[in-house]
C-alpha cells in the first residue's frame, strides 16, 4: 500500500516544483474532408473537428480535477493544410479561408491552438504547398489559434532551399503584418527538417498522413521537478547525476502515460505516444536553464553547456523510455529562450549567443526556438540561419526547427513582450555577414551520405 | 455518475495542527458512506500532514462533489483538504 511520504513526494511535485501535463493534444485527420469545391471543404473540417474534439476540453478538465495534476493546454493537431486543400484552392486567398475556418473550430471546441497549417516539401513543392507558404503571413495575421509548420528538410531528402529562400522572405512578412503586436505571427510558425508525425507540442504539431484517423497524444513536462531532484546531488559524481535525472523522468513520464491511457478512454480514441519532453514556462522554477545551472554551470552557454544538455537530453530519454512503452514527438529538452526565464536572464547575461545556441540544438530535441532577432535583418540572412539548422537536423537524423522572429521597428538592447507562455525576449544580435549569394542558388541540397560517419 | 462505484483515492490535509481535523473529515465521510481503509499522519516542518486511502462502495456524490466540499471544510479548519484518485500516486512510486 502507498505510503505518506510517497504521497507528500507527488503532491510537492504539483505544487511547489511546477509538475504538469503540458498538453493533452488530439490528432484529427481532415483527408476525408477533400472536395474540389472550397465551401464544401470548409464545412467538412468543421463537422469532423467539432465533432471530434466536442468533449475534449471536458475531459481534460475531469483528469485534472479527479487526479489533481494540471493539464495546461489542450490541443488539437491536424493533417497538415496543403494536402487538404490541394484540390479546391485556387490560390494563397483560399487558404487563408480554411485558416479562418481552422481557428473558428479551435475556438468553439475551447482549445488554445490548433496545429496544421502545414505543407511538407522537404523535396519539392507541389503548387499547393507554393500557395500555402505564400499564404502564412495573411493566415496567421487574421487568425489568433492556428500554428504553422513547414517541413523543408529530411535525413533522406536533403534540403530544399528554394524553400528555404522562400520562407527567409515568409518570416519577414509575417512580422511586418503583425507588426502592430510585436510580429507575434511567428511565434505561431515553425520551419523543420525531419519534422515527427506525431508530436503534440506547438507551434510544430501536425497529424502526419501516416497516423490513424483520431489519436491522442500527451505531452509532458516537469523542469523544476528535475531541478529540485539535482540538488540533492550537488558535487556528487556524473554517475549519481545521471540516475537522478533518470528516475525523476521515470515518474514524471509515469504520470504522462496515466493522463494519456485516461484521456484515451473517455474520449474513446487510441492512445498515440507520450512526448517526454522538458517544457519550460516563463515561471520562476520552471526552467531547463536553471537546471544547467544547476548541473554546475554559471549560466546556460557556458563552456561545458553542450555536454551539460546532452547529458540530460539523453537521461530524460532513458528514464522516459522504462515508462510508458510508446514515446514519440520530439522527447527531449527544449531550449527556447523566450519561454525560459533563465535563458533568458543568460542571453541578457551575455552568456548565450545565438551560435552557441545552435550548437546546443545538436543534442537536444528541437532547435532555434523563439528567438527574437532585430526587425531589419534581411530576409537571406533568415535563409541562411535556417539553412544552418535544418543542416544539422539533416546530417544528425534528428529533428531540427527554427521559430525565429524578427520584430519590427526594434534592435539588440530592446525588448518584446509576447505574453502569457510565450513570455518576453532581449532581441538577440545577429551575424551581420553577407549569405545572399549561397541563398540565392536555387534548388536543393542532396542527401547526406550515410556511411564513413566521422 | 450517481450511485457509481468509485476508485480508490487519496484525501491528504496539509496545515496548521489543530483539534479536529481528523474528527471533521471523517464525519464527513461517514456521512458520505466513504469508508477509510488507512489512516497515517505526521508532522513535517511544522505542518500537519495526513493522509487517508478510503473507498466508497455506495457513494452518494460524485467524486468532483466531493473533493470540492472536503476542500470547503479544509477552508473552514483553516488546511488544504484534497482528494485525488489513488492511480497517480501508484502510476509514479510502483513498476
Amino acid at each position: 500500500m502507498l505510503n505518506i511520504n510517497e504521497v507528500i513526494e507527488t503532491n510537492k511535485m504539483i505544487h511547489e516544483m511546477n509538475l504538469d501535463v503540458r498538453t493533452i493534444t488530439m490528432g484529427i485527420s481532415l483527408l476525408d474532408c477533400v472536395s474540389d469545391s472550397l465551401d464544401e471543404v470548409c464545412e467538412n473540417i468543421y463537422n469532423k473537428i467539432t465533432t471530434k474534439a466536442k468533449n475534449l476540453v471536458k475531459v481534460g478538465k475531469e483528469i485534472e480535477q479527479e487526479f489533481g495534476i494540471p493539464i495546461v493546454n489542450k490541443r488539437i493537431s491536424i493533417t497538415p493544410i496543403a494536402l487538404v486543400g490541394g484540390a479546391c484552392c485556387k490560390g494563397p486567398e483560399d487558404f487563408v479561408r480554411i485558416a479562418k475556418e481552422l481557428d473558428r473550430c479551435a475556438k468553439e471546441v475551447g482549445v488554445n491552438f490548433i496545429g496544421g497549417y502545414s505543407a511538407l516539401v522537404n523535396k519539392g513543392m507541389t503548387k499547393a504547398d507554393k500557395y500555402l507558404i505564400e499564404s502564412i503571413p495573411e493566415a496567421l495575421s487574421v487568425t489568433d489559434r492556428v500554428c504553422s509548420s513547414i517541413n523543408v528538410g529530411s535525413t533522406k531528402t536533403g534540403i530544399n532551399m528554394d524553400a528555404v529562400k522562400m520562407l527567409g522572405e515568409i518570416i519577414l512578412e509575417t512580422s511586418r503584418k503583425t507588426a502592430d503586436k510585436d510580429s507575434i505571427g511567428n511565434a505561431k510558425l515553425v520551419v523543420f527538417t525531419n519534422a515527427p508525425d506525431d508530436n503534440p507540442f506547438m507551434a510544430g504539431a501536425f497529424h502526419g498522413v501516416t497516423e490513424a484517423d483520431t489519436i491522442i497524444n500527451v505531452g509532458v513536462s516537469g523542469p523544476g521537478v528535475v531541478k529540485r531532484a539535482l540538488e540533492n546531488v550537488r558535487g556528487k559524481d556524473f554517475e549519481e547525476l545521471c540516475e537522478t535525472i533518470k528516475k525523476t523522468a521515470f515518474k514524471v513520464t509515469r504520470v504522462g502515460q496515466l493522463v494519456a491511457k485516461e484521456a484515451s478512454k473517455r474520449l474513446g480514441v487510441p492512445f498515440g505516444i507520450i512526448d517526454l519532453s522538458l517544457a519550460p514556462t516563463p515561471a520562476v522554477g520552471d526552467s531547463v536553464g536553471e537546471i544547467l545551472e544547476e548541473i554546475g554551470l554559471e549560466y546556460a552557454g557556458a563552456p561545458g553547456t553542450t555536454a551539460a544538455l546532452a547529458l540530460l537530453n539523453d537521461q530524460v530519454k532513458k528514464g522516459g523510455v522504462m515508462a510508458s512503452s510508446y514515446v514519440g514527438g520530439l522527447s527531449g529538452a527544449f531550449i527556447p529562450v523566450s519561454e525560459d526565464q533563465r535563458m533568458i536572464d543568460a542571453v541578457e547575461a551575455g552568456a548565450l549567443t545565438l551560435e552557441k545556441l545552435e550548437a546546443m540544438t545538436c543534442v537536444c530535441s528541437v532547435g532555434l526556438d523563439m528567438i527574437a532577432i532585430p526587425g531589419d535583418t534581411k530576409a537571406t540572412t533568415i535563409s541562411g540561419i535556417i539553412a544552418d539548422e535544418m543542416a544539422l537536423g539533416m546530417v544528425n537524423q534528428k529533428t531540427t526547427a527554427v521559430r525565429i522572429i524578427p520584430v519590427i521597428g526594434k534592435g539588440v538592447g530592446d525588448t518584446v513582450q509576447f505574453g502569457g507562455l510565450l513570455g518576453y525576449a532581449p532581441i538577440m544580435p545577429v551575424n551581420q555577414f553577407d549569405c545572399s549569394a549561397f541563398v540565392n542558388r536555387g534548388g536543393r541540397i542532396p542527401a547526406p551520405i550515410h556511411s564513413f560517419k566521422n | 455518475m450517481e450511485g457509481k462505484k468509485l476508485k480508490k483515492s487519496i484525501i491528504t490535509v496539509l496545515g496548521k495542527d489543530s483539534v479536529g481535523i481528523i474528527a471533521k473529515v471523517c464525519t464527513y465521510l461517514a456521512n458520505n458512506n466513504v469508508n477509510i481503509l488507512d489512516i497515517n499522519q505526521t508532522i513535517t516542518g511544522g505542518f500537519f500532514n495526513m493522509m487517508m486511502i478510503v473507498e466508497s462502495e455506495e457513494v452518494v456524490k460524485t467524486f468532483p462533489v466531493m473533493a470540492s466540499e472536503l476542500e470547503q471544510i479544509g477552508e473552514e479548519l483553516g488546511v488544504k483538504i484534497q482528494a485525488q484518485h489513488q492511480e497517480i500516486f501508484e502510476m509514479m512510486h510502483r513498476i
